[in-house]
């Protein structure tokens, strides 16, 4: 960790490689097209099977939303490091004067951005098809969303670090990543949900302090066992 | 480490023997020395099988833990298999706690499965462990096994709280809890004694299969350099 001085800075490196990411999806446009048909489809399907009716929306929006935003991660999430495998840009970034947790930083950031885009453009969709207004409390909601997102993506972007090394990585990255996120998914959709049906805050906190704990543990985990994976 | 290499089949084979005789007296302690219970009758002597069966499975996730601790820090193999031992026989013991607990759920609650909190965190922690193992499988140099191994053994490890906790709060939940007490143990003291031989057991049970399972893995290592030798 000690090779970060003689280059750039920890926030310059994890800006670049954001920036990085960031600009190739704006010229590939792959993850966030597929993740937002992937979304929509889900919510489409969701409709057949559950039978939506406007008086069952408001019990089953939030699961239904959650489950939309984490299937469609969970296969964008695979992307992430498959592109810097393919092209070998992983070893190039591993030759930058760069501290290790830096390159985990920049890549659960641009996913997480990813993640929330996928978020801005799906609620307002789900919202018209389904008439329920989801972000009713507009403040908590967004900050639900945000740190269940980011729990998603802090043990996403290591797990996918992993799984792009194993044999029939596409199936074995969800297969991991999916349980783990259980409690983050369940802490989330209930404050999702209880927001939707108005219920006091006061109901919510426990689960806040969860998502919360969900969040620091996996960030600081990333941040220690990230270096561990990328060494050869 | 030689010392307990070369010892380890003459220790193996005391802890059958010790686990072959207490098998028995559990067994006996079970059906012959614990009064029945009045309200449940019958199935509720799996109980005596099921609890050190649960607390048990516990103890394989925490040598998966430790061991890939030990392995990210030290580099040595034998952190390895300590934590992929641990990870089997976590997993072997999960699923008999899950399946003890449904003969036993079916009697009792009129129903094979509830979505209750400890029968939802021993699933959730099966599929984990279960993965770390189908992780394993799908790497073919050792070396990168063991570290992605480690890792995923850690994250899934430090789920065990979080998942324990929001499962807990997400239903109240009818397992039954042992409501104990300084000097009641919440029992019968001859089903507080069976349980407490019960429990030897099954230390004696996961310790047996957990050193089979570690020399196994050391014996395919042994295989493997030999092979890359010749």
């Amino acid at each position: 960790m000690g090779n970060s001085k003689a280059g750039l800075s920890f926030t310059h490196g994890v800006w670049a490689i954001v920036t990085k990411d960031l600009a190739m999806e704006l010229r590939g446009k792959e993850i966030l097209t597929t993740t937002l048909m992937f979304a929509l489809l889900t919510l489409v399907i969701f409709n057949f099977a559950m039978d939506l009716t406007s008086l069952t929306v408001k019990d089953i929006a939030a699961g239904a939303l959650w489950v939309a935003f984490l299937f469609s991660g969970s296969l964008s999430m695979n992307r992430s490091f498959l592109y810097e495998k393919e092209e070998g840009c992983l070893s190039a970034l591993m030759l930058a004067p760069l501290d290790r947790s830096a390159i985990y930083f920049g890549k659960m950031i641009a996913n997480l951005i990813f993640t929330l885009t996928a978020m801005v453009v799906i609620i307002p969709v789900f919202t018209v098809m389904y008439n329920v207004n989801v972000m009713e409390s507009f403040i908590l909601q967004s900050l639900a969303l945000f740190m269940g997102a980011l729990g998603f993506n802090a043990v996403g972007t290591l797990i996918s670090a992993v799984s792009v090394n194993l044999r029939a990585r596409e199936m074995m990255g969800p297969l991991l990543l999916l349980p783990v996120v259980a409690p983050a998914l369940i802490a989330a959709v209930k404050i999702s949900g209880g927001l939707i049906r108005g219920e006091p805050l006061e109901e919510l906190t426990a689960w806040f302090q969860i998502l919360a704990a969900f969040d620091v543990i996996y960030l600081a985990l990333a941040w220690i066992l990230f270096e561990h994976i990328i060494e050869e | 480490m030689k010392f307990l290499k070369d010892n380890a089949p003459i220790a193996a084979d005391i802890l059958a023997v010790a686990t072959a005789v207490f098998m028995a007296l559990s067994a006996w302690m079970v059906f012959n020395y614990a009064p029945m219970e009045e309200v449940m009758g019958w199935p509720q002597k799996i109980f005596y099988f099921h609890v050190p069966l649960a607390i048990m499975c516990y103890v394989g996730f925490l040598f998966t833990f430790i061991g890939s601790i030990g392995f990210l820090w030290k580099k040595d193999f034998v952190w390895d298999r300590v934590a992929v031992c641990g990870a089997e026989t976590g997993v072997v013991f999960t699923i008999l706690v899950l399946a003890t607990g449904m003969f036993w759920g079916k009697p009792i609650w009129g129903a094979y499965w509830t979505w209750d909190p400890r029968l939802t965190t021993s699933l959730i922690l099966l599929i984990i462990f279960s993965g770390y193992l189908i992780l394993r499988s799908r790497v073919e140099d050792e070396t990168l096994r063991a570290k992605y191994a480690a890792v995923m053994g850690i994250v899934g490890y430090a789920d065990v709280p979080l998942v324990h906790y929001s499962v807990k709060l997400w239903s109240r939940g009818i397992h039954p809890v042992l409501e104990k007490k300084a000097g009641d143990p919440g029992m019968h003291p001859d089903m507080y004694m069976a349980l407490k031989v019960c429990f030897v057991t099954f230390v004696l049970l996961f310790f047996l299969v957990f050193i089979q399972r570690l020399r196994l893995e050391t014996l395919k290592d042994d295989v493997e350099r030999l092979k890359t030798q010749r």
